[in-house]
C-alpha cells in the first residue's frame, strides 16, 4: 500500500449512471488484478473504496457507478484535479490457478476489475471466456474493450434487451471452462456457486472504515478463520468461503 | 528546542501521542508503512479474555466529520494475542506497549490483566469500561460509579503495572466515575471512548449499522472531549489520558491544555495511515508557534 497523489487525466459518463475516470501518478504499489484503491474526497470523512479496472505504470482507471453523494462529488470533478489515493489495497485475484480456459463473470459495476484480469490472463496465453451480465441495455459497458482484448464475450440482461436474457448463469450453465474469476453482487455470488462446475474465485463487498487492515469493520468468518475483507480479501476462493 | 517528553504514571514518553485501541492492531500492519518507533507508544487492540468475531457487517457507517462504528472487540481472545500477536509486536516496537483490556464480567478483566501483566512488553494496562457495542458488559461497568470502581479494586489487586480505567462519555456525570475509579487505586484515566451514535439510511429507511447503534468517533466529538477533559482534571489527581477526534497537533495542544498528559488519535489512522506519523513530526513547529518550550508544562494548563 502506499499513499500517494494522482491527477485526474479523464472522467467520463460510459453508461446509465457509470463512469470512468483515468488518474496519473505513482501506481506502482498496485500489483495485482482486483484489488482497489480508497480516494479521499473533500467534504467526507471516510474514503472511497474503488475497485481497480486497469493500470500501468503511471495510469490507473476505475469504473465507478453514481450510487450516493461521494460518488456524485466524484463524477463532478474535474481533470487536473489531484486526489489523494491510497493504492495497492487487498489482495487482488491469484491467476496461477485460472488453468487454459477460465471464464471470467462480472456483474453490473462488478465487471471492471475484469478488465484488467482478462488482459494478463490472455497475455500469459490462456483462452479466456467474459460473461458480463447487467439490467439492461442502457447500463451495458466495456463489451468493445473485452472484445478488443481477444476474449469471447458474452452479454446477459435481466430484461432481454440486449445478448441473452436472464443472467450470468444462464450463460455460464451452457460453457465449459477450467476455472472461474467474479465479482458482482451476492445474489449473482449465489447463482453462480449454484451452477458453476470448477473451483474459483470470488470478490467481496462490504463496508470498510480503513480499507488496509486496521479497523475490522469488514470481517467475515471463512473455513479458514476470520478474514477482512480489505486486506486478506477482498478476494476468497470457492473453497473457503463460508455462504 | 522544544521538549516533547511527559510522563505517564512513571514511564516516559518520547512524545504524548498514542495511536487508539481499534484503530491500530496491534502495530505490525502499520509498521510496514513507517517506524512506529517515533510514537509516544500505542494501546493495542482491545482483548478479551476468549476469542471474538463481533458484531454482524455491516459495522460502519460515516457522518459528518466523523464516523459511526460496531466492531464489537473483535480480537483472538488473550492467550493467542500473547502467543502470536505480541511476538509481532516486538519485532517492530521497541518501547513500552498499552495493553488495552475488555471484559463481560468482573473475573474477565482479572483474567485478562493478569495475564497481560505479565508481559515484559506491556508498560500500561488500559481497561476499557465504556465499549458501547458490545451486549452485557463493556459500557455497563464505565456508566456507574461502583461497577466501575469494583473493577479497579479487582485489577489492581493482581497487577503491577499501572491501570489506566477508560471511560465513556456517554454518562451523566463522568467526573464522579473518574473520581471513584481514582479512590478504588486507578493510576490514570484516559478518556473519551466513542460516542453512542445512530445512522438511518434513507433508501432503505433502516439503520446503516447491523448492530443499529454503534460508537461516534472522529473530529465532530472533540468539543466534548476537551469538555469532559477540563473537568476531570479539576477533581482528580491522576494523570489523563485524553482522546476524542485528535487530528493534528494543535489538537494535541489542545486536550493537554484542557488537562491531558498524553493523548491518543483514533479515526484520524483509519482515514490517513500516517495520521499519528504526522502529528509526532509536527508537534515541535507548532509547539514553537504558540511559544511552548516544555510539552509538560502545558497539561492543565486552561484552568
Amino acid at each position: 500500500m502506499k499513499q500517494v497523489f494522482l491527477k485526474i487525466t479523464e472522467n467520463k459518463k460510459i453508461a446509465k449512471d457509470v463512469w470512468l475516470m483515468k488518474l496519473e501518478g505513482d501506481v506502482s504499489a498496485i500489483t495485482a488484478s482486483g484489488q482497489f484503491v480508497n480516494i479521499k474526497l473533500d467534504g467526507f470523512y471516510l474514503r472511497r473504496p474503488i475497485s481497480v479496472c486497469d493500470y500501468d505504470e503511471n495510469t490507473l482507471t476505475i469504473i465507478y457507478k453514481v450510487v450516493g453523494e461521494g460518488t456524485e462529488v466524484m463524477a463532478n470533478l474535474e481533470c487536473g484535479t489531484e486526489l489523494d489515493v491510497l493504492v495497492g489495497l487487498g489482495n487482488g485475484y491469484n491467476l496461477s490457478k485460472s488453468g487454459d480456459s477460465p471464464v471470467l463473470i462480472g456483474g453490473g459495476v462488478g465487471v471492471p476489475p475484469m478488465y484488467n484480469l482478462c488482459r494478463k490472463l490472455i497475455e500469459e496465453g490462456k483462452k479466456v471466456k467474459v460473461i458480463l451480465g447487467f439490467n439492461k441495455e442502457e447500463e451495458i459497458f466495456f463489451e468493445d474493450e473485452f472484445k478488443a482484448l481477444g476474449a469471447e464475450v458474452y452479454i446477459t440482461t435481466v430484461d432481454g434487451s440486449y445478448g441473452t436474457k436472464g443472467f450470468v448463469t444462464d450463460v455460464l450453465k451452457n460453457l465449459d471452462y477450467s476455472y472461474f474469476f467474479t465479482c458482482g453482487p451476492m445474489p449473482m455470488f449465489k447463482a453462480i456457486e449454484a451452477t458453476a462446475v470448477t473451483s474459483g474465485q470470488y470478490s467481496f463487498e462490504e463496508r470498510m472504515g480503513c480499507g488496509f487492515g486496521a479497523c475490522m469493520g469488514c470481517s467475515c468468518k471463512t473455513k479458514y478463520g476470520n478474514k477482512r475483507i480489505c486486506k486478506d480479501g477482498p478476494v476468497l476462493e470457492r473453497e473457503e468461503i463460508i455462504w | 528546542m522544544v521538549n516533547t517528553k511527559v510522563e505517564l504514571c512513571g514511564i516516559t514518553l518520547d512524545n504524548p501521542i498514542i495511536p487508539a485501541s481499534g484503530t491500530f492492531g496491534f502495530g505490525y500492519e502499520f509498521a510496514e508503512l513507517y517506524d512506529i518507533n517515533c510514537l509516544g507508544t500505542f494501546s493495542f487492540k482491545g482483548t478479551t479474555k476468549d476469542a471474538r468475531f463481533g458484531n454482524p457487517t455491516p459495522r460502519i457507517a460515516e457522518c459528518d466529520r466523523g464516523m459511526i462504528n460496531a466492531v464489537g472487540l473483535q480480537n483472538p481472545g488473550v492467550d493467542a494475542v500473547i502467543s502470536n500477536e505480541l511476538p509481532k509486536l516486538k519485532a517492530c516496537f521497541n518501547k513500552p506497549v498499552m495493553a488495552n483490556v475488555s471484559g463481560f464480567a468482573v473475573e474477565d478483566y482479572v483474567y485478562t490483566c493478569e495475564k497481560l501483566d505479565k508481559e515484559e512488553q506491556v508498560g500500561w494496562l488500559e481497561v476499557n469500561v465504556s465499549c458501547p457495542n458490545v451486549h452485557g458488559g463493556g459500557m455497563a461497568f464505565g456508566t456507574s460509579a461502583e461497577a466501575a470502581a469494583e473493577v479497579t479494586k479487582a485489577v489492581k489487586a493482581v497487577t503491577t503495572k499501572p491501570v489506566i480505567i477508560k471511560l465513556s462519555p456517554n454518562v451523566t456525570d463522568i467526573v464522579s466515575i473518574a473520581k471513584a475509579c481514582e479512590e478504588a487505586g486507578a493510576d490514570g484515566i484516559s478518556m473519551i471512548n466513542t460516542m453512542l451514535g445512530m445512522k438511518i439510511d434513507l433508501k432503505t429507511k433502516k439503520p446503516v449499522i447491523a448492530n443499529k447503534m454503534g460508537g461516534f468517533s472522529g473530529p465532530a466529538i472533540k468539543p466534548v472531549a476537551v469538555r469532559m477533559i477540563y473537568q476531570v482534571y479539576e477533581a482528580v489527581n491522576i494523570p489523563i489520558v485524553g482522546m476524542g477526534g485528535v487530528s493534528s497537533a494543535e489538537d494535541v495542544i489542545e486536550l493537554m491544555l484542557a488537562g491531558a498528559t498524553a493523548v491518543e488519535v483514533g479515526a484520524a489512522n483509519l482515514i490517513d495511515p500516517f495520521a499519528a506519523r504526522d502529528i509526532v513530526n509536527n508537534l515541535p513547529a507548532v509547539m514553537e508557534k504558540y511559544s511552548i518550550e516544555n510539552l509538560s508544562d502545558i497539561i492543565g494548563g486552561a484552568h
